[in-house]
């Protein structure tokens, strides 16, 4: 009887993604601990870390299927989220250089002695302390989509004009960053870091390290947004997705629904951020490029909207292509990438996931 | 199909067993002392110029089922929305029960209170399975936190099945509500509007597009919800209306033109002339 309202969390599709993410995250280790350098089995620690990119890019993705595919609201700007995350980051990595520095000054970093600056400004106090770092990961976009979830859905804007805002929202945050006034390092960001809580960040075992904490990452990630999807405000997100103002008639405040969940997407995208960093080893204003957040909206298209794998498919797909283009034919990757995209609107409206449905379907 | 019909028929006369999920849940705020559930007054709402509502003078008592016919452009709609907190009129006052001021309230606030709303064309969560539509109707804490912990209880699953059952819909519980019939899917509305207990119901062209077999059952299903609700039913079609209806407000123009006995109101000379045309 009330197996009809039952819709586990761990449904089988969450246990089959669980199960791949462990064992390619544990294969990946292996390959590039096992065997030897020269073995045609070896996975070098570059693409180790490669992987460990597209493992964020992948949280990232689950983050914006979560808000999107589940709710409706497109938000072409969740790359403001992501770098913000990875600025707070790069902030605690720039502290720890320390002494370290080109300039050697133990308080300030780098650039800001370039700029004749003589004291820290207010906001980089504290980051100093991981703890304190961490969670400004998760506080400083936390509080932005907050902020800006408030003013906006309390208004009612919703579908393309709301999209419109987001993508002015992560343009002006980009504007700003690229200021040096700001005391973010300008357009050069933040870069040249050592070490993560005493671990020198160039090392192999740091670099396995963090593709195994992105990898953790994305379960959690995944079992949280899942958890939100299979329970009833779940199934209140994808009615506000269908009828929006039907389901205020049967007396959900709607705003308040979004305003969480959006909110909740942020952080996830602000951790997404903040492991992208160490391994990339740069965070500079160009990831609040507009380009980018309509690049990861692409992402959870190709994948398949409303299926959270869909979307960690979705990433890492893409992000391989990207990889694979820009090494081999850098000047064809933005036809692929768009090529890639009318393909899946007209061909593929639901994603790579809908294509393994409709086999399963028929099998 | 048959069997369907009989067993439902047979659920609605079955006039000994009170279905605790269709008896209203009180709102403690609710103050009905006087008899009368729904108040509007002096209401005037206009478009670009347009007088859509023009002093209309409404009063529903408790318990009634009210039929309001009018027609197009009469501001029947309008008025829905104006009860249900989408549209705020320019002037005059709504009250639900003596103390309830519902101009200061949004939508969901107003649903909440205790005023269901069934819309002209059927809007049900296509997506989902019609146990799902009726779950998400139930009256229960809609905030945030506490539905995305929400467990049923055995009385919340019972309320359901009890639900599934009055408006015929058992064998359809795991269906997408998209793939209802047309029927159906009005029943499916009928049905979460039951689920939120509301003690006032609005009810906007329940049989549009109905079969004449499909509109007996609902109107055996809204006059059963009588007495325990209170029941405003807009509606076009007069067999329909002549069926269910004890009292007939007549709507011109954004106001009240007659009110009264169905007989009363079609032997009104001023409303044969607008909308009976003769």
């Amino acid at each position: 009887m009330s197996t009809s309202t039952m819709n586990p969390v761990f449904d089988k599709q969450t246990n089959v993604f669980l199960s791949v993410l462990s064992v390619i995250s544990v294969l990946v280790i292996a390959c590039n601990q096992l065997f030897p350098a020269d073995s045609a089995l070896h996975i070098p620690t570059y693409t180790v870390t490669l992987l460990g990119k597209y493992l964020c890019y992948a949280l990232l993705a689950v983050a914006i299927d979560l808000i999107w595919g589940y709710m409706g609201i497109l938000s072409l700007g969740h790359g403001a989220f992501f770098a913000l995350g990875g600025y707070a980051m790069g902030m605690y990595l720039m502290r720890q250089i320390g002494e370290r520095g080109v300039y050697g000054d133990p308080l300030l970093p780098d650039f800001m002695v370039f700029l004749n600056w003589s004291e820290l400004p207010w906001f980089w106090h504290g980051f100093d302390m991981f703890w304190f770092a961490a969670l400004m990961v998760v506080l400083v976009p936390g509080v932005l989509a907050f902020v800006f979830g408030w003013l906006t859905f309390r208004s009612r804007v919703t579908g393309v004009y709301l999209s419109i805002i987001t993508q002015a929202l992560t343009y002006a945050l980009m504007l700003a960053f690229y200021r040096n006034e700001m005391g973010f390092g300008g357009n050069n960001g933040l870069t040249d870091f050592k070490d993560l809580l005493g671990f020198d960040l160039q090392s192999d075992a740091t670099r396995l390290w963090l593709f195994l904490l992105s990898a953790i990452a994305l379960g959690l990630g995944y079992i949280a947004c899942r958890f939100i999807v299979a329970s009833k405000l779940g199934r209140v997100s994808l009615a506000i997705r269908d009828a929006e103002s039907r389901t205020r008639f049967i007396g959900y405040k709607v705003e308040n629904v979004k305003l969480w969940v959006f909110t909740f997407s942020a952080m996830l995208a602000g951790i997404a951020g903040a492991l992208y960093v160490p391994q990339v080893g740069i965070i500079n204003p160009n990831e609040f490029s507009p380009l980018n957040s309509i690049e990861m909206v692409v992402w959870v298209a190709l994948g398949g909207r409303a299926t959270l794998y869909g979307a960690v498919v979705g990433a890492i797909v893409v992000n391989y292509a990207k990889t694979y283009f820009t090494g081999a034919l850098p000047e064809v990757w933005l036809f692929a990438l768009g090529g890639l995209f009318v393909v899946t609107t007209i061909f593929l409206p639901k994603g790579i996931a809908g294509l393994l449905k409709k086999k399963e379907a028929r099998a | 199909m048959s069997n369907v019909i009989s067993n439902y028929i047979d659920a609605v006369r079955d006039r000994e067993h009170v279905f605790d999920a269709v008896a209203p849940q009180i709102n403690p705020n609710l103050d009905v002392r006087k008899g009368c559930i729904l108040y509007m007054e002096d209401v005037s709402v206009s478009f670009d110029g347009f007088k859509a509502i023009n002093n209309l003078n409404l009063y529903i008592d408790e318990g009634e089922l009210r039929c309001i016919i009018g027609p197009n452009g009469a501001g029947k709609t309008t008025m829905m929305d104006i009860i249900t907190g989408k549209t705020t009129p320019d002037t005059g006052t709504v009250y639900f029960g003596q103390k309830i001021n519902l101009l200061q309230m949004s939508e969901p606030e107003i649903a909440q209170a205790g005023i269901g709303r069934k819309f002209q064309k059927p809007t049900v969560f296509e997506d989902q399975s019609v146990f799902a539509n009726l779950e998400l109707s139930m009256a229960c804490d809609k905030r945030v936190l506490q539905t995305l912990f929400a467990k049923l209880s055995a009385e919340q699953l019972q309320h359901i099945e009890e639900t599934l059952e009055l408006v015929g819909l058992k064998d359809q519980r795991f269906l997408r509500a998209g793939a209802l019939s047309h029927g159906q899917k009005q029943w499916l509305e009928i049905g979460m509007l039951i689920m939120q207990r509301p003690q006032l119901l609005l009810v906007d062209e329940p049989v549009a597009g109905m079969t004449h077999q499909e509109m007996d059952r609902t109107a055996e299903l809204l006059i059963s919800l009588e007495g325990r609700h209170s029941v405003v039913v807009v509606e076009h079609d007069m067999d329909f209306v002549r069926s269910i209806a004890r009292k007939v407000t007549v709507l011109h123009q954004g106001s009240v033109l007659a009110e009264g006995s169905m007989d009363d109101v079609q032997n009104n000379a001023r409303v044969k002339e607008v909308y009976l045309g003769e």
